[in-house]
């Protein structure tokens, strides 16, 4: 992410007439983006309510945004919370690079757990077979983690619009000591406040953009000139097709049989989970703006190429019972 | 772009799942792989038409009983504004969801199947929409195909409906009819050939003509203070800033303010947003305040505008709607948030309980259940900031937690 400068900063607002001489120099108010208001608040929120919170990388577009709205929350200090990534070890290079860029530029403590340690120490299992993916495995690093840091409150991307599960998520979700998300018993949320009280030893996910659609989130990208990976934009990869969804070829991580025939073609992604379950989609947006243009006439959802989520109808709710993110 | 929050609130099959996903389907906001799960899952279960309830139905137990049970959140948008609909079950069990569902709207749609028309859940869809002042009503009656597109049964309904506006308290919530079918599609976002003697508009026409600014609700400027923001670096080093949301209405720099509960006055100095300087903070921007003196602030603390001072007191009244399932007991302790602030609270009486149906009061109360809503006296540890909920909705309103299990158990209207 780049660095905002003063002089870099977009206004679009119009100089009023001004009374008072003394702040005759300053334009108007800051922008009306309702969305960008609440995730801000939030951001404060969880500084002021918890002691050891943390938030969740994944060099991904949604979080790559979370750390540019907690920047904005706390200026002119730094973030006052590091970042976690779980690595499930079949992330796109392009994407670990980007987070190493970033991370340095920003000066934020980074923080990396590896799914390949979970299952070096027996804790997981690697699946095997043509949707072998280590998305599931994700969730016992991630809760190691939490145990391990003693986290009280990890902020995370997921935004109601997804998935259906998730449209009924709170923006403080309290889990218990087992990480576990009790669908049926959540605190209602009124107004604009926010209950962050919890026993030692449970921990809240909270989800600042919960309200922005895919589109938002692509919109802020747009205007706030944030840098993201370049696998999001149009660009030429050796895939292979299955299920009518198109997967990377280039390395060997997602499996493919000898029938399944290798071609290049002209792709980007528009999420960056773990390579085994992230489809790529054909697209010759190579801008942020063509990106935008296509976002807003795709008849595809975006978890549509999430194969995880097609493994049955209520497949992310069994996820997040579990602990997922 | 703006964005508008809208509560639904129907019975139990009057078609509200239905209604959502039609909103969906006609302003083309479905996708094609969650059209053709729509499809798939319809043809499965042997219907004749497309069952658009399973766009919005989000938990398997939801699905298993055909019934929506918490509150679900959908997005669509039009080139002119983004909505946001919160789902709120209508059963008389899930009076929790509806408060806390209309509690972030600034329109609600109250469905009525036209078969059935004003039932007694009618009466609490609009209790509620009303108590919590939420500004616009669409009041949508359904299933219209059902009866013919009759216009005689449309208005004989209407007029029950305006018997219940009589009863209200909140007189100034503007309310729209509607006649249609959500399932046909007719006065939802496209007008219907199927009613000539309907001259208004459709639902959508309705909510796109909303002047976002004339539906929010505006009061007198409040400044919670959330969080200090003190750099100590070098370059910020006596950097002391007041980060918090601005309520009601905006603050400039230069504004004379109080700062609560020291009654220290100081003068705002600096209002920012990002690193950016602003003469104005609007209403709900998320900015931070520097003063001009050096004042104690921390969080919990408010900053208003001198000679606009908000009620500073330890005792109130206020209308509360419980939601936990251990009740409300008289002499019971809890802790009040109200915004940022938490305070400790007693329960000096609960003075009546009242029927979220317009059949009146019951007195002689000693506790609350879940789902109740009574007029309650509280008594603090510490006074807090508040306006009544009839001036201020976010300022005249707090949660109460229950802190044997941390739950948000009970909201509250300042009265």
């Amino acid at each position: 992410m780049r660095v905002t400068h003063l002089n870099q900063y977009k206004v679009n607002t119009v100089l009023e007439k001004i009374k008072e001489p003394e702040v005759a120099k300053l334009v108007d108010r800051p922008n009306a983006n309702a969305l960008e208001h609440e995730a801000i608040y939030i951001f404060r929120e969880v500084a002021a309510q918890f002691e050891k919170p943390v938030l969740l990388f994944s060099g991904g577009k949604d979080s790559i945004t979370l750390v540019r709205l907690a920047q904005k929350a706390f200026w002119p200090a730094k973030i006052p919370f590091p970042l976690m990534h779980i690595d499930t070890g079949h992330n796109f290079p392009e994407t670990i690079e980007f987070r190493d860029k970033m991370v340095e530029e920003l000066g934020v403590e980074l923080i990396v757990r590896n799914v390949q340690d979970s299952i070096d120490q027996g804790k997981v299992i690697e699946e095997t077979g043509k949707y072998a993916s280590r998305n599931m495995l994700q969730t016992t690093t991630l809760l190691d983690a939490i145990e391990e840091f003693k986290f009280d409150a990890c902020i995370g991307g997921a935004r109601r619009d997804e998935e259906k599960a998730r449209a009924k998520e709170r923006i403080f979700s309290v889990r218990d000591d087992f990480g576990q998300w009790d669908e049926k018993n959540q605190r209602p949320e009124l107004f604009d406040m926010l209950n962050g009280q919890i026993e030692i030893g449970q921990n809240v996910r909270v989800f600042p953009i919960s309200n922005w659609t895919e589109l938002d989130v692509w919109s802020y990208i747009e205007k706030e000139d944030i840098e993201i990976p370049s696998i999001y934009f149009a660009h030429k990869r050796k895939t292979f097709l299955r299920d009518g969804l198109i997967w990377s070829a280039e390395d060997d991580i997602v499996f493919r049989s000898e029938d399944e025939e290798v071609q290049e073609r002209m792709v980007r992604f528009r999420t960056v989970g773990d390579m085994s379950c992230t489809a790529a989609v054909e697209s010759h947006a190579n801008t942020i703006q063509k990106v935008v243009s296509e976002i807003r006439d795709s008849k595809i959802s975006e978890r549509g190429a999430r194969i995880d989520d097609k493994r049955s109808e209520a497949a992310m709710e069994k996820r997040k019972q579990e602990g997922y993110f | 772009m703006e964005v508008l929050k809208i509560a639904t609130a129907g019975s139990v099959d009057d078609g509200k799942s239905t209604l959502i996903g039609r909103l969906l389907y006609d302003t083309k906001s479905l996708t094609d792989d969650k059209l053709e799960a729509i499809e798939k899952t319809s043809r499965q279960k042997g219907y004749d038409y497309l069952d658009f309830s399973l766009a919005t139905d989000g938990l398997v137990a939801e699905r298993e009983q055909g019934i929506t049970i918490d509150v679900a959140h959908i997005y669509f948008s039009t080139p002119k504004k983004s909505y946001i609909i919160a789902d709120t079950p209508g059963h008389v069990e899930y009076t929790r969801n509806m408060v806390t569902g209309a509690s972030t709207s600034q329109a609600a749609i109250i469905l009525i199947d036209a078969r059935k028309g004003v039932i007694e859940q009618t009466n609490r869809h609009f209790f509620i929409n009303n108590l919590l002042r939420v500004k616009e009503v669409i009041v949508a009656i359904n299933k219209m195909d059902l009866v013919d597109f009759s216009e005689e049964r449309y208005n004989a309904i209407k007029s029950d409906f305006e018997q219940l506006m009589g009863k209200r308290d909140y007189v100034d919530q503007k309310i729209t009819f509607v006649p249609i079918s959500a399932l046909k599609g007719d006065n939802v976002v496209s007008k219907s050939q199927n009613t000539p003697w309907y001259s208004g508009e459709t639902i959508l026409e309705h909510l796109e003509g909303l002047d976002l600014a004339a539906v929010s609700n505006v009061g007198t400027p409040r400044f919670p203070v959330q969080y200090v923001i003190r750099p100590k670096t070098e370059e910020f080093h006596d950097f002391r800033g007041f980060a918090g949301k601005v309520y009601g209405g905006e603050l400039n720099a230069g504004d004379e303010v109080v700062v609560l509960p020291s009654m220290t006055q100081s003068r705002i100095k600096n209002i920012y947003f990002h690193d950016q300087e602003y003469r104005t903070a609007p209403r709900r921007s998320s900015v931070t305040i520097t003063l001009e003196d050096e004042v104690n602030v921390s969080r919990g603390d408010m900053l208003v505008k001198v000679g606009d001072l908000p009620t500073v007191e330890k005792q109130l009244t206020a209308t509360v709607s419980w939601m936990d399932s251990n009740s409300l007991v008289t002499g019971g302790k809890y802790v009040v948030q109200h915004g940022v602030n938490k305070v400790l609270a007693k329960v000096d009486a609960i003075e009546h309980k009242i029927h979220p149906d317009y059949s009146g009061i019951e007195e002689n109360i000693n506790a609350l259940q879940m789902n109740d809503i009574a007029k309650v006296h509280l008594r603090l540890n510490k006074p807090i900031f508040y306006d009544r909920f009839k001036d201020h909705r976010t300022n005249g309103s707090f949660i109460i937690l229950d802190g044997r299990t941390n739950n948000t158990a009970g909201v509250g209207f300042i009265n």
